[in-house]
């Protein structure tokens, strides 16, 4: 596994916290559940409630973000405190793109999961965090498998299909998806090594994450899916498309009726290959969150991230 | 004959389990629901957050049958939340998360803070000849250990691997860290 050469060195003698087993270890307990966002105590609330494995603390859910425009930033402490302090499950909160120093104060706020997202207003238009310089374990968004494993070799513990936040809409979800999984599976039937060279140029990835997709033939952290998830056979799709785990964002909070969402997609993540399950677990919802076509969108959030 | 292990698969860590044990060459089966948990002669119960998989104990059905397996002796090795869910009592969890108190422990959930407290370090594990490394992931803590159960390892004077009967817990993730021993040493037991 390669990792933080400094902390794993750590590991090898006494205690160590922060290093790279610890932090992928956390995002491997994630797996089979829903991390959902949340504004208020009462949101996290009613996630814990209905068996979210983790909350993201945030402003504006993403359909809100689109709604309001103007800059997004990192959330008031104060709120991300109230929101740790309500709940028992770990709590994540977005940085923008490159701005360590909104890093820097997440981790002293000791979240348990710092999320670069594409879903606040990049701060910088080429550089993303120095994720390996924090205790606090990262999670990126990515489109592509080439982003995916420039996020790996910065230091993020897990990865995110990106899709397109707030939009109700899981097109863009499934596009990224079968892209992550589909170059994995290639990677992994490559005839010789002259050809992972070749991968690694055309993906812009470290040539070493590429080789170690073509050992393993899987992504070296846990891979999850996030933008336009919004019901429970929507879940059931990404997780048989290979996701590991899912973000909800817009699409439990603007449905007509949360907890019964919330809980719905819950179980459809843990049951997601028995659609007699499913069928019995979508009944009588309400409605779903309102969608947005992706065409129409003037601002795409999964552009952001370089 | 080989055992036929399960590997409760509701939620969290079981994907690392079922990867270990494959190595050690026993038949695998995820278990969501009752059906399945009826098909194995003993079950791994893995780490992620014990308040959800409570929850989907109940809701998929599994939590009387589980119960039954439990009492009619069947071996369980639960780590982190499943040591949480098998524990006779827990400190700092929600009022009605689900306790199948097979193990005669009281335990602390989140003990030691959040993520940034995670960490890894080598314990000596009783009857190995050399250090475990263990990872621990928002640990609990054992607070209590009631007579009949038996200490297998400490982590700075703390118990964090106990046994009571057909039941193995542990406060860390024994499947994280690519050492087979503790679960060639349940697969033994059963």
């Amino acid at each position: 596994m390669s990792g933080n050469p400094s902390s794993d060195a750590a590991a090898a003698g006494g205690t160590a916290t922060g290093t790279t087993l610890v932090k992928r270890g956390l995002a491997e307990m994630l797996k089979g559940g829903v991390i959902m966002d949340v504004v208020t105590p009462e949101h996290a609330r009613i996630a814990e409630d209905a068996g979210a494995v983790s909350v993201m603390a945030l402003e504006r859910v993403p359909s809100d973000i689109r709604a309001h425009g103007g800059v997004s930033r990192m959330s008031d402490p104060e709120m991300i405190q109230s929101i740790m302090a309500a709940v028992s499950i770990p709590v994540m909160a977005k940085t923008r793109i490159g701005h360590f120093a909104e890093a820097q104060i997440l981790q002293a706020l000791a979240v348990d999961y710092v999320d670069e997202s594409e879903v606040l207003t990049p701060a910088d238009e080429v550089h993303h965090i120095d994720k390996w310089a924090f205790t606090v374990p990262f999670v990126c968004g990515a489109t592509n498998l080439g982003e995916a494993l420039r996020r790996i070799g910065e230091g993020a513990c897990m990865i995110r299909s990106k899709g397109e936040a707030g939009t109700g809409n899981i097109v863009e979800a499934v596009r990224h998806l079968r892209s992550i999984t589909g170059d994995i599976r290639r990677i992994a039937a490559a005839g010789d090594e002259a050809e992972l060279f070749e991968w690694a140029k055309q993906l812009r990835a470290p040539l070493p994450l590429v080789q170690e997709i073509s050992d393993t033939g899987v992504l070296p952290v846990p891979l999850f899916c996030a933008g336009g998830i919004a019901t429970p056979a929507d879940a059931s799709l990404v997780m048989q498309l290979g996701a590991e785990a899912a973000f909800v964002g817009s699409g439990i909070f603007k449905s007509s009726n949360p907890p019964k969402m919330a809980s719905a997609i819950v179980e459809a993540v843990t049951h997601y290959r028995d659609p007699g399950i499913l069928a019995k677990i979508s009944s009588g919802l309400g409605e779903a969150m309102a969608g947005l076509e992706t065409a129409g969108l003037t601002t795409k959030m999964a552009e952001r991230g370089w | 004959m080989k055992p036929r292990v399960g590997v409760l698969a509701l939620q969290g860590g079981f994907a690392a389990h079922a990867a270990i044990l494959h190595r050690l060459d026993v038949r695998v089966d995820e278990i969501r629901t009752a059906e399945q948990l009826a098909a194995v002669d003993a079950l791994v119960m893995p780490g992620g957050e014990s308040t959800t998989m409570s929850m989907l104990l109940e809701r998929s059905g599994l939590l009387e049958p589980l119960a039954e397996r439990l009492d009619g002796g069947m071996g369980v090795l639960g780590t982190c939340a499943g040591m949480i869910l098998l524990a006779a009592e827990v400190v700092d969890g929600r009022a009605d998360q689900h306790s199948l108190g097979l193990v005669d422990i009281t335990v602390r959930r989140n003990a030691y803070g959040t993520q940034i407290e995670s960490f890894e370090a080598d314990i000596a594990v009783y009857g190995f000849e050399t250090p475990f490394h263990a990872v621990f992931i928002r640990a609990p803590a054992v607070e209590r250990v009631g007579p009949g159960v038996e200490v297998l390892a400490r982590h700075e004077g703390r118990p964090v691997l106990c046994r009571s009967g057909r039941a193995t817990v542990a406060a860390f993730h024994p499947e994280l860290s690519g050492d087979g021993r503790l679960h060639a040493r349940f697969l033994d037991d059963l």
